[in-house]
């Protein structure tokens, strides 16, 4: 079937188990994100659907066998987002964005006047061709981000990862780059795998939701399948309510221990 | 797409209609460096305790364009002490300074460490055992280059095996195996030393480094190696750019991070390896002048491995040249010139300079 689809996928690290025989289906044009408490296995997982490690099981992107890719030819179908992108000293905008080209560019060679168009136009959809010639060091948190997604889009991947996009930026740029993803994924028909911290998002934003515990998927569905109050009771042991948001997935308020509020002067 | 993008982080500080251009060397620090250079090796041939007329070197280097036959008037011996003693001299100093500026960016690029120099992975320490060998054991100074050579490929060896060994293919292991492979070889090299201390005085004036030659030969026997080292890390121009953001990501755009280290380290190390073969230890060149132009003219090492082969270049001549005339009749090791004029004169720049290098 088209889109990325993980069969009993695993791999040891340091002699620990981390992924243990994970599988889960996304299917072209589609949103998983990965959710679960702090080492899940939920940037690992990203790791192995980006195809550079070895491990256990399958992860085929519309039927090719990413681990058999070369590293030029896998670099064109998958492209990532990392969850703390080195800041290259001196180098501008546009330069960065280029690093994204690197794929098609001839091994020795650099980037031809093509290049530089399809980097203009992404710089154009993004609201980046006023920062252009800025060094990517003197950016803010929220333009810096946009600017490591318009790399990872020069690579005209089809599929997305994106590894806690959100965890530098406050509510109104975490928001703004979350609606961005999704309006690049329907005009560009991408697959996006993203792994979440917050849960309201999560909710908001994806297709689909996998709740990873220990390795494993211990949820799997929609928003209002997976983010319930006992799910991440006791997966997470965290109290919250969840609260049905109409017609968009739903939305995680985490509530004080009353008990306990009480027992503490 | 019709959704307005965040129009308030980005006020429109830069004209948008600008074209988009990506970096390149800017031709006027490629002029300025380049005349720098022509300048040294102009003063450099003019500049001797035998006093040349300089009238007579400029009509002797027009002599070598095609079609042109001028009469300089300088003697035979004139002729000689320029075409025999300076500009051997002088070439050999172009390529050896050319190199290590080069070597240096290059290794900063792969391991992405503003402190790595050429001699970083047990180059030094190992041609000074090996160049210390061949002084206290023979008497015939022709092997001395071939063997601080040998030394230079054996350390770099030893490095990388035991790296390898040690802590699989990080950048971290390889550093440190290259520390404990000097400390080992300057032990045995020191340990030698003393047990030879009549030859001292030549071993140290070896790696203090000096350009003295004798005609052409030591030229011809380290173009080969100097020429072919360079061209291969100048090709990596751009991929040193992407490796910028580390491995992990580099892999990520479609890099075999760890075939391009391992490229550009070979090329790096064989070209110090020559260098040194024939100059000895010449310090301060290989981490300096990259820095210089860093600072100076950008950090992309599409501006940075030409300039800094230029600027490495014209500096060590520069260096030699007061080395050679400042305690006329005798002479100073270039590596202390180097680091006696550099060091100064790159804190200056450093102070003066707003970014981080």
């Amino acid at each position: 079937m088209s889109g990325l689809v993980a069969s009993r996928v695993g791999i040891d690290l340091l002699g620990r188990t981390v992924i243990d025989d994970v599988s889960v289906t996304v299917p072209a044009g589609g949103w998983l994100t990965l959710v679960g408490p702090n080492g899940a296995g939920k940037s690992t997982l990203l790791r192995i659907f980006a195809g550079g490690v070895a491990h256990r099981g399958r992860v085929d992107f519309d039927g090719v066998r990413l681990a058999g890719l070369g590293s030029r030819e896998r670099a064109r179908t998958v492209a990532v987002v990392p969850q703390e992108p080195a800041r290259p000293s001196g180098m501008t905008v546009l330069d960065y964005v280029l690093l994204g080209r690197t794929p098609y560019v001839p091994y020795l060679g650099i980037e031809s006047a093509a290049d530089v168009a399809i980097v203009g136009e992404l710089l154009e959809v993004l609201d980046l061709r006023p920062l252009a010639s800025r060094s990517v060091t003197s950016l803010s948190s929220g333009e810096f981000q946009r600017v490591v997604l318009g790399r990872a889009l020069a690579q005209q991947a089809p599929l997305l990862l994106l590894d806690e996009p959100t965890t530098a930026l406050d509510l109104g740029h975490a928001q703004h780059v979350l609606e961005l993803v999704d309006e690049l994924r329907v005009a560009r028909e991408l697959t996006v795998v993203s792994a979440l911290h917050d849960l309201t998002f999560a909710g908001q934003f994806a297709d689909r939701i996998a709740m990873l515990v220990d390795g494993a998927v211990a949820a799997e569905g929609v928003a209002s399948d997976v983010l319930t109050e006992e799910l991440i009771a006791t997966h997470y042991g965290a109290r919250v309510r969840v609260v049905a948001d109409t017609d968009r997935g739903v939305v995680v308020v985490p509530v004080r221990d009353r008990a306990r509020q009480e027992a503490s002067p | 797409m019709t959704t307005p993008l965040s129009a308030t982080e980005s006020p429109a500080e830069s004209p948008a209609e600008s074209p988009l251009r990506p970096v390149r060397l800017p031709r006027r620090w490629l002029l300025l460096a380049s005349a720098l250079l022509v300048g040294v090796v102009v003063v450099g041939m003019a500049v001797g305790p035998a006093g040349v007329p300089l009238s007579g070197i400029v009509v002797e280097i027009v002599n070598y364009l095609p079609g042109v036959d001028l009469d300089g008037g300088l003697s035979d011996l004139e002729s000689a002490v320029l075409w025999e003693l300076r500009a051997p001299r002088i070439v050999l100093g172009l390529l050896v300074g050319g190199m290590l500026a080069l070597a240096g960016a290059g290794y900063q690029g792969v391991f992405r460490n503003p402190l790595a120099d050429p001699y970083l992975l047990g180059v030094a320490a190992g041609a000074g055992l090996g160049a210390t060998l061949a002084i206290v054991t023979t008497a015939d100074r022709l092997l001395l280059p071939i063997a601080a050579f040998v030394g230079a490929c054996v350390g770099v060896a030893a490095t990388y095996g035991l790296g390898r060994s040690a802590g699989g293919r990080s950048s971290d292991s390889l550093i440190l195996a290259g520390v404990a492979v000097a400390a080992f070889l300057t032990a045995i090299q020191t340990y030698v030393n003393q047990r030879h201390s009549d030859s001292l005085r030549e071993v140290y004036g070896w790696i203090l480094g000096r350009l003295l030659t004798a005609g052409w030969g030591d030229v011809v026997m380290v173009l080969p190696y100097i020429a072919v080292a360079a061209a291969v890390i100048l090709a990596h121009r751009r991929l040193l750019d992407v490796m910028s953001v580390g491995h992990a990501e580099a892999g990520g755009l479609g890099v075999p991070a760890a075939r391009v280290r391992l490229v550009v380290v070979l090329a790096a190390t064989l070209g110090t390896a020559a260098a040194v073969a024939v100059s000895g230890l010449i310090g301060f060149v290989g981490i300096v002048v990259p820095h210089l132009v860093r600072m100076l003219a950008g950090t992309s090492y599409r501006i940075v491995l030409p300039l800094a082969a230029i600027v490495g270049a014209a500096f060590l001549v520069g260096a030699d040249l007061i080395a050679r005339t400042i305690v006329a009749p005798g002479e100073l090791p270039v590596g202390v010139v180097t680091a006696f004029v550099g060091a100064p004169f790159f804190t200056l720049v450093l102070r003066t300079s707003r970014g981080p290098a």
